[in-house]
Formats: C-alpha cells, structure tokens, sequence
C-alpha cells in the first residue's frame, strides 16, 4: 500500500492535539471513550481515505450500493417486527403491513423499490469496474467477491419475492424451484430441502424467510466487510488520467457519494408516490395502501395464474429459456443451468483473461454484449407479453374471419388460398403474427384478472369480521363475486351465456349460447324480456333450447298479446311480483302492486295453469314451482338437480344434475360451489361500507 | 506515485483543522445529503414501528359467562371461561375463551361475586387451592381469600380484581370483562 506518510502522521498529530485541549465536559467525555476505544482513529481511518485524482463521480456507484443495502437491512428488519412466516399468515400480515399499520405502505415500498434500485447498481458497478479494470492485479479476489456479492443479492431477490405467499410469488418461486431440480444428481434433493418438504406450504415460507432475511444478508455483511477492507487495501482503482489533485475521501467524494444516494432515494420515493400524484391530476382519491409494493390474491396452487411471470430484472431468463423451448429437459438444463453458469465462468475469469490489453477489451465487449443481450430479452419478454396494448388487431380481421370459416384446418385454409404455395405461406405468417397479438392479449386480460383478484382479496380482508384463523383463502374461495364467474366459466358457459344484453357485442355471444342469459336473472329486466314475445324464443331465453316451441313460449306469444285478458299493468305487476319472489324488488313496485302479480300468478287460469305457485293446488311437474323462484334455494335446487319434479322434471333439456351423486361418482358441483354460483348470479356478496372500517 | 503531491486540497486536514468555507460547506452538504437519504427508511421504520400506539383493545363489555344455577351457592369460587369474539391483528375469531373468572355465591344469596383469575402483582394465572381453602398464585406465592382478599404477607398490592357482575332475571350471568395494570396498589382499568 503506498500511503503518503505524512497524511497519516500528520493526522495522529491532530487527534493528539485535540485530546489535549478539552473542550468542556463533552470534549472530556469525548476523551474518556476516545482513550479506552481509539475511536477517533478509527473514524480516522474511515474517513481519510487517499482518493488520487480527487472525487468524481464515476466512483459513487460502490457507496451507492452499500446506501442500498443498508436501506434494505433497515426496513427488511422492521418489516420482520411484522412479518409473520407461514402459509396462513404471510399473506395475511403483508396485508396487514400494507393496508393497515401507519407507513406500512412506505416502509414495504422502499423494501420493494429499492431492492429494484439495487439490481441496477449492481450492473452499473459491475460495468465501471470492468471498464476501468479495477479487477486486475492486486484487485482479482475483490472482483471474485464482488461476484459473489452479485449473487447473494440476486439470491435475495429472488427469496424475497416469495415472502408474501400471494399468486405472483407463489408461481414464480415454484418455477424457480421447479428449475432448481434440473441441477445434475443433487436437483431433486436440493429443491426439496429449499421448498420444505415434498410440498409448498408453510416450510416453503419459514426457509425463504429464513434464507432471505438470515443466511443470506449474513453472508452477504461478511462478504461486504471482506470487500471493503480488500477495497481500502488496495486503495481506489483511479481512473486514468488524473484529472485534479489528490483529495481525501471526507468530505470531497463523501458529498458526491451522498448526493448519488440521495439521488438513488428520490428515485425510489418517486417510484413510490407516481401513482399518487396520477390520482392527485385525475382528481382520485389517494389510497395509501394502494402505493409502493403490490399484493396480489393470496397463494392459491388450485387456481391457475396466467400472469406469472419473475420480477422484470429476471424476465431476460425467462425469455431465454424459450429459446430452449422444445427441447424439453436438457433444453431447459442447458437454458437454466449451463449458459448461465458458462457466463458467470467468463465473469470469474476476466481478472486473468484482463492482465493482457485484448482480454480486458473482450471483458469490456463481453459485459457490454451481456447487457445488450438481457436487455434484447428483456425488451424480447415484454413485447411478447404487451403486443396487444400497440398492435393492430383489427388489420387482422380478415385472418381471423377466414380461421373461424375454414375451422383452423389446413386442407380448407389452403382451398382458401387457391392451393398456392407462396399465398398459404403469407397466409401462414399473419396467422403466427395474430397468434402473438392473442397470446399477448390474453396475458393482459390474466394480468387484469390478477389485478381484479388481488383488489377483492384486499377488500375482503377489510371486513369487520376480519380474516378467519384459517386464512385469507378460505375467504377468498367463498367469495361469490371472485369464485362465481371462474365456476360459472368452468361449468354453465358451455351452454348458458351470462352477458349484458345492453353490451354492444353481447348478440354474438348470445347466438353462441345454446341456454338461456343469466346476466341479471330474476330481476324484472330479465323478467320483462322472458315475458316479450319478440325475446322469448330469442337466443337469450328459450330460443337455442328444446323448449323453443314448447308452452311457455306459445303462452307468452299468444296468449300475453291479447290484451283482452291481460293488460299491460297486469304484466308488470306479474313481473314485479316474480322480481319479489327472487328477491329483487323493482324500485317503483308498492307492496299493492307485488301482491296482484302473486295473485295473477297463482291464478289457475293464467300463470297457475301450468305453473305451482303458493297456496294454488297445481301439482309440481307440469313446469317449473314457481314458489320461492330465482331464490338462493330455488337456484341452488335447480343446479343441484333441474330434473327434479320441481323444475323442468323429464322435459329438463341437457342440463346436468350438478349436486346429484350417483352411486359411482361424487357430485360435479358440491353444495358449496352451487351456493356461489347461485349468490353470484343473485349479485349477493361482501360489499364494503362506504368508508370502509 | 508521482500524483501524491500533497496540495491545498488535502491540507485541511494536514495537522490544522479546516477553516477554508468551501471545505466547511462541503462537509455540511455531505452530511446534509446522507442524513435525507438515510431519513426515510428510518422514519418509515419507526412509523410502522409503533403503530401498536394508535390500536385499542376492545371496549369493556359485560359478557354472558355462566347460569345462575352453575354456580352453587356454598361460598366456594368456581373457574368459568369469559368467551367472546376476538380480533388479533388480521384475524377474528369467533366466540373464543379470552380470559377466566371466578364466580362464587354465599349461602342462600343471589347475587354472585366476580374475581378477575388475574394477579395483581404481576399478571399470572391465579389459582384454587381447595385444601388450604385459599386462592394461591403460582408465580410469586401471593394468597388471596376466597373472596379475593388479601392474605398478608403478599407479594401482592392489593387484593384480587372484582369484576362488575350482573344476574339477569333468567338467571344468566353477565360480567364486565376488563383488564387491570399490575404491580401497583390502586386498581386501574387498561385503556
């Protein structure tokens, strides 16, 4: 080390000098620890550090990311004061953390932010250092450790997404953990020891903890010390030229340091508070905990999640690896396993291939290449993901239309294209271009959903009843408004549509349907148009059914049209008393109005001809019990078993018994499942108060 | 190295402490820049930190605990659970034991006394030491009567807590549910 002598005596002189002269009763204390810790020295130490050619600012990027770091440690460790490591906890108290507790919001968003901030200083630094070949000789080990550092961050990056157990950390880490298991003969162990046992749960949770905030920082703090002492050893890599005189590291490059971090703090704080200052603009209200961090629906391996994908500084691996697409494993150990570890071979090499001038200008042209390649992937993965927010669907309406005539079959696309080759290939191409626009779409239409749900998971767990003991997801999987739509997708849209008829694409939906709309069924809306004789064998009520021609639809379009026996008030009040029955009273319907529609409705010669309906002695059987109609019980029954007397009975026309078990096999649907399909389609479910609680 | 000439740079700190204003102002910047960069983790820190200070626990209530029957009337304090819907952070529990008292009934009277199972001294579960035919509490030996009075020599400030208590006509039996600070001779309610 060649240290000017006379700096460093000169500097003793000063402590001594100062010691010698008290300056009252703080100067002595001063003195009394001074004496029996030699603090002044090292502060000293610390702070009088030669930098040659005096500061600038190429050399804030080291202090910038230990400004970092130690933001990290701060707010990891009060996030830890409220963190609660397990599967039916995590979610619950990051929530609690971001949506209840004072500044939990901020305290998260820094944590989120900044660790962001940090994987960009990382390859800021790391490219300064190669450029300035501050990894040759005497630096080599500092350059290794350095890499190692990378590492360890990356490695809490990677943990840390995971802590609050919602759908985006869950099925990004299982991926992680899934390519974990491609390492050759320890994978398999090695990814169930990370994940806690042969499952994810609550193990998964307390060792990503455990790894994130222990393990890994503490490597890392020694790792640190061992750098910067390295650092201080070898004394600051100067770039050369010299530009200025010597200067110390206090107070010269400590302010050009200070101003980066500050700098680095701003951004991450402006990050924080964009959103704020849109809402601010668009004259929104400003909700807090709808600032900093994100958290999504709580973890839920039943339901897919179409909008995983890693933190984006880890999105150029995931689009390399589908470049390995189709390859199957060893595409995906080469992809996941050897290039990488092959460019970070390269990276521990540079300090030796660095000691001749062509090594050092392949290790600048390397690291260059690298960064220019993550960021093509990266740039690759989000135009993949966001083609559809900028791309021309409709210049595409053409293939589309052809694809839904010619039913995607390759002999009929290439009658289309009169059997010319060179036409089926352009064809061809537009078809991969629409492809990508689809899949694009569809992942923002997953990423809405995503949204959608994380949104009703937060309300949810506002509730005043709070979250049961068992969690937030046996919240979330008895919510009508989250679950309702997924079952009905899953198990009524094959036939029954469930659209807005005012939507202005809903007649191409409808026409699709082979059952009736159930948007808004049992409201005096649906009632009307069951009750129009232009609607009623219309595609949104019987009209793609069995029941077509059946009596209903003759009784609405022959008999309600003769005014003689019934007068338009008459229809209303049937109409209105029907809404009651299910619940959904028309706003403009007195109790006067509701009771003459009951008694129309019973009576024997109008509805009660066919229809059982309260105290009349109609038989069940003949049509559907119009008792308690479009009720919970009443739709539950029907989805249970719509061959049941009380409902459609023989004449049931495809609809399966969802809630009847036969003796092979459980039921399709169980009660719970049927309760949420039927309270969704009566709009009943969690609404929170106005002003919350 | 030939750059290492020493220079009015690094003279302020050449034995003589810095007077020159710009190194001064450098000094205050630097500090000035890192002190705001530092702030907000920090406060945002100690701000989540202690929102436990702006929580409240739930409002005194008198709680239905047992019948009036439950209770013979012999004089002897019977253990019963105080149960009641509880919120703990992000969970709520429905109808669970918070908390025991113990009821007793003099010899042909109605009215029954409610004793916090709390000791005053320092907080422990108190207990019933039916030979001895006191209240003993585990942690520090304090003894209390079976109607919570003091045993001296105790441990313990004062006597055991009284509970308001209250029978209905039905003969249910309802007490006000609270919490005492410990350690001190009056007996203050917990906010």
């Amino acid at each position: 080390m060649k240290r000017n002598q006379n700096l460093e005596t000169g500097d003793r002189n000063r402590g001594a000098q100062t010691s010698a002269a008290p300056a009252g009763l703080f100067g002595q204390l001063a003195d009394f620890f001074d004496d029996r810790t030699g603090y002044r020295a090292l502060i000293h130490e610390a702070l009088y550090e030669r930098v040659p050619g005096g500061a600038r600012w190429r050399y804030v990027w080291g202090s910038a990311l230990v400004f970092a770091f130690m933001t990290q440690l701060i707010t990891g460790l009060f996030l830890w004061s409220s963190y609660s490591a397990s599967g039916q906890t995590a979610w619950e108290s990051v929530y609690y953390i971001q949506h209840e507790m004072t500044g939990g919001w901020l305290l998260r968003g820094i944590h989120h932010v900044m660790a962001q901030a940090m994987v960009v200083l990382l390859a800021l630094h790391l490219m300064q250092v190669v450029i300035d070949g501050a990894y040759r000789a005497p630096r080599e080990v500092n350059f290794w450790l350095g890499l190692v550092l990378m590492m360890l961050v990356l490695g809490m990056a990677l943990t840390g997404y995971l802590l609050p157990w919602d759908q985006k950390g869950y099925w990004a880490t299982r991926v992680a953990t899934n390519l974990a298991s491609l390492v050759p003969v320890i994978g398999p162990a090695l990814q169930q020891v990370v994940v806690g046992g042969p499952d994810y749960g609550h193990h998964t949770v307390t060792r990503f903890f455990a790894i994130h905030a222990g393990f890994l920082p503490a490597t890392l703090v020694l790792m640190l010390v061992v750098h910067l002492s390295l650092f201080r050893k070898h004394g600051l890599c100067a770039k050369q030229p010299l530009l200025k005189p010597d200067a110390m590291f206090w107070p010269d490059q400590v302010l050009k340091d200070a101003v980066a971090m500050l700098a680095v703090m701003a951004v991450v704080l402006g990050v924080i508070l964009m959103p704020c200052l849109r809402a601010m603009l668009e004259g929104r209200p400003i909700v807090l905990g709808e600032l900093g961090a994100e958290l999504g629906a709580p973890a839920d391996p039943s339901q897919p999640y179409s909008a995983a994908r890693p933190e984006w500084y880890f999105l150029f691996l995931f689009q390399f690896l589908k470049v390995f697409e189709g390859f199957g494993a060893s595409g995906e150990f080469f992809g996941a396993i050897v290039v990488p570890g092959l460019v970070m071979g390269t990276m521990f090499l540079m300090p030796i291939l660095g000691r001749w001038q062509l090594g050092h200008r392949f290790n600048i042209a390397f690291t260059l290449a690298l960064l220019a390649g993550v960021g093509l992937l990266t740039a690759m993965a989000m135009n993949e993901d966001y083609a559809a927010l900028w791309a021309d669907r409709a210049a595409f309406a053409d293939v589309e239309k052809v694809l839904e005539e010619t039913e995607n079959d390759k002999a009929k696309i290439a009658t289309h294209c009169g059997n010319d080759a060179a036409k089926i290939a352009a064809f061809e191409a537009r078809v991969k271009k629409l492809e990508k626009i689809r899949h694009s779409q569809s992942f923002l239409n997953a990423v809405a959903q995503a949204k959608a749900d994380g949104a009703r998971a937060i309300e949810l767990a506002g509730r005043p009843e709070r979250i049961p003991p068992a969690g937030m997801l046996e919240l979330v999987r008895n919510d009508a408004l989250s679950q309702g739509p997924k079952l009905f997708a899953q198990h009524c849209a094959s036939c029954h549509a469930h659209l807005d008829p005012a939507a202005p694409e809903a007649a191409v939906g409808l026409a699709k349907a082979s059952a009736a709309n159930l948007h808004g069924f049992g409201t005096a809306t649906w009632l009307r148009g069951l009750l129009d004789p232009k609607q009623v064998a219309g595609p949104a009520y019987f009209g793609n059914t069995a029941h077509k021609d059946d009596d209903m639809v003759n009784f609405v379009q022959n008999d309600l049209t003769d005014a003689a026996t019934w007068k338009p008030a008459q229809i209303e009040a049937v109409i209105a008393a029907m809404a009651a029955e299910a619940g959904h009273p028309p706003a403009g319907a007195t109790p006067a109005v509701i009771e003459e529609g009951r008694g129309l409705v019973a009576d024997v010669d109008r509805c009660g001809s066919c229809h059982h309906f309260g105290k009349n002695e109609v038989a069940l059987g003949s049509a559907p019990d119009l008792s308690g109609w479009g009720g919970r019980e009443w739709l539950v029954g029907i989805i249970v078993d719509p061959t049941h007397e009380r409902y459609y009975g023989t004449e049931n026309d495809r609809m399966p018994s969802f809630g009847k078990a036969d003796e092979a096999a459980a039921p399709m649907l169980t009660q719970q499942q049927i309760g949420l399909i039927a309270d969704w389609l009566r709009s009943e479910w969690y609404r929170p108060a106005l002003h919350g609680h | 190295m030939s750059q290492l000439e020493p220079s009015t740079e690094i003279s302020g700190s050449d034995g003589v402490p810095p007077t020159d204003r710009r190194s001064f102002l450098t000094k205050v910047a630097a500090i000035v820049c890192g002190g705001l960069a530092t702030l907000p983790p920090v406060a945002a820190g100690i701000w989540m930190f202690l929102d436990p200070l702006s929580r409240r626990g739930a409002a005194a209530t008198f709680l239905p605990v047992t019948e009036l029957s439950s209770v013979p009337d012999d004089g002897l304090p019977r253990q019963f659970a105080v149960v009641s819907d509880r919120v703990d952070a992000w969970t709520g529990f429905a109808a669970e034991p918070i908390g025991a008292v113990y009821l007793r009934r003099e010899q042909g009277s109605n009215t029954v006394q409610a004793l916090s199972a709390t000791c005053p001294h320092a907080g422990c579960f108190v207990e019933i030491e039916s030979q001895e035919r006191f209240f003993r509490c585990p942690c520090h030996n304090s003894k209390f009567t079976f109607d919570g009075g003091m045993v001296a020599p105790s441990p313990s400030p004062r006597a055991m807590d009284d509970l308001e208590c209250s029978v209905a006509k039905n003969g249910s039996i309802a007490v006000k549910w609270q919490n005492f600070y410990t350690g001190v001779a009056e007996k203050v309610a917990r906010p």
